[in-house]
């Protein structure tokens, strides 16, 4: 992939900023949530919380079930491949699905490698918990971080820590010297001139949204407070009692995040949030998969 | 006498997409900007607004939702300047009917179709030019003035108070376009 591949695979990043990106797994849902206000959809079979009720090995969506959906809306659609399965990303890119997640959310396909995403000119997303696992997703060629989270469970705690871990991360490299940058690099296990950025800039050199257990707009609001760039939403809406309605109002949240007013207002009258699992009733940690 | 760009104030609209990067770009040629996230912030004065690229649905959508459609359109018809990238551009020719134009969404394709080039810009001269899944406009009324054409398409063009470009100058660091959006605004303030 060439240099000026990339920078416009940051730039799509750049573009859905301020918004929110969905999960759907049929045409219909896309097209709901493309009326809602979604900045793009992911498109996969079985949304997380589904998945972790099911159990078993989890992969890539079947290629016609994403054309449905690329066919179904305008906005751009996202799909997942398995931790490491450069060969599902092969497949996503012929389909020239426009972002690829790297992502925890199915069974890892490599426990020890991720994917070489700069031999690719679709763009990937990938999850991180840390700085270090932000830049090293970013060494490995991703054009977009967001938090891990904890998918499927409708508990935003994980997305929280992970984002609060990230922003506090970034503001103590800002305040390290030349000499004291090199020893961090190495105890990040990342390269230098990508943390060298992170401390002239204050910022990731690419684009970070908060992904995890997202349910509420208060949960969006706080997400973006907390520094995130824009939200993915997953089982949190069409797990919901109405998911137009829920989607709109994340959607709505996302854009007037610092408006207390606002958000009361959307907030009310919701219908039910998806059930949800406490982070401690769950025996399957995702975000612990690819570190 | 010219107006300093210190004197010009100018709106961003900022319910999704590019619009930290507009600001970026104006703060930098010294001129006042702030966003536009809902009806409360257009209580103040200002002189020209920008609507960045981001997806016209989200933005279409947020426009009515937050009740911002129907002030903007007021003051646009009365003549404020305007300059829509991408996003915008189809915004301004679709939903807002002040640009008689013509446009092809997602023209280009899917992600895989984005490109950057450097062309020329009648007014502004040669621009680095970054097209996202952009649009591109298939054709233009006779009061529509054409100033840029890539492969044969229309990427950039002007009527009256409305600028647009189906590409994305607030993706670079080059301020041409946003400096000759401010000779339009200086023309509106007399």
């Amino acid at each position: 992939m060439n240099n000026e591949r990339y920078e416009l695979n940051k730039n799509l990043a750049q573009m859905l900023k301020g918004g929110v990106i969905m999960d759907v797994s049929t045409p219909e849902q896309a097209r709901i949530a493309e009326d809602a206000g979604a900045a793009a959809v992911m498109a996969l079979e079985r949304i997380p919380a589904d998945i972790r009720a099911a159990g078993g090995v989890s992969r890539m969506s079947d290629p016609k079930m994403i054309r449905g959906i690329q066919e179904a809306v305008s906005i751009p659609v996202m799909a997942k491949v398995r931790i490491g399965h450069f060969v599902e990303a092969q497949i996503l890119e012929a389909l020239e699905i426009d972002y690829i997640d790297e992502s925890e959310v199915l069974s890892p396909a490599d426990d020890k490698f991720h994917i070489e995403k700069t031999k690719f000119r679709v763009p990937f997303v990938c999850g991180a918990k840390n700085l270090g696992e932000a830049l090293r997703r970013i060494a490995e060629g991703a054009s977009m971080i967001r938090t891990k989270g904890e998918p499927g469970t409708g508990d935003v705690v994980q997305a929280v820590r992970h984002i609060r871990l990230i922003m506090s991360e970034i503001r103590r490299v800002q305040n390290l010297r030349e000499d004291e940058l090199y020893h961090e690099a190495k105890e990040l296990a990342v390269p230098v001139d990508l943390l060298r950025y992170v401390r002239d800039n204050g910022r990731l050199p690419v684009v970070n949204f908060a992904a995890g257990g997202v349910a509420t707009p208060a949960d969006a609001a706080l997400m973006m407070q907390l520094g995130a760039e824009g939200v993915f939403v997953g089982s949190g809406i069409f797990k919901s009692g109405n998911p137009a309605k829920r989607a709109q109002a994340i959607v709505k949240a996302v854009t007037n995040y610092n408006d207390s007013a606002i958000l009361a207002e959307i907030s009310a009258d919701l219908g039910e949030a998806m059930v949800g699992i406490n982070e401690q009733e769950i025996k399957l940690l995702m975000a612990e998969r690819g570190i | 006498m010219k107006i300093e760009n210190g004197k010009l104030k100018v709106g961003v609209l900022a319910l999704q997409g590019g619009f930290a990067e507009h600001v970026h770009l104006l703060q930098k040629i010294g001129v006042e900007a702030f966003e536009i996230r809902k009806r409360q912030d257009l209580e103040q004065d200002f002189d020209g607004l920008i609507i960045p690229g981001g997806e016209s649905t989200v933005i279409g959508k947020l426009l009515d939702e937050l009740e911002l459609f129907i002030p903007l359109k007021v003051k646009i018809d009365g003549g404020l300047p305007v300059f829509g990238t991408c996003a915008g551009l189809i915004l301004l020719a679709n939903r807002f009917h002040v640009i008689d134009i013509q446009v092809k969404r997602n023209a280009y394709g899917r992600q895989l179709g984005s490109f950057a080039i450097e062309a020329e810009m009648k007014g502004a001269g040669m621009i680095p030019m970054v097209f996202i899944r952009a649009p591109y406009i298939e054709s233009a009324g006779k009061n529509v003035e054409i100033l840029s054409v890539v492969e044969g398409h229309i990427v950039a063009a002007r009527e009256k108070n409305i600028l647009v470009t189906s590409f994305h100058p607030e993706l670079t660091e080059d301020t041409k376009i946003h400096r000759y959006f401010l000779n339009i605004v200086r023309e509106n303030i007399g």
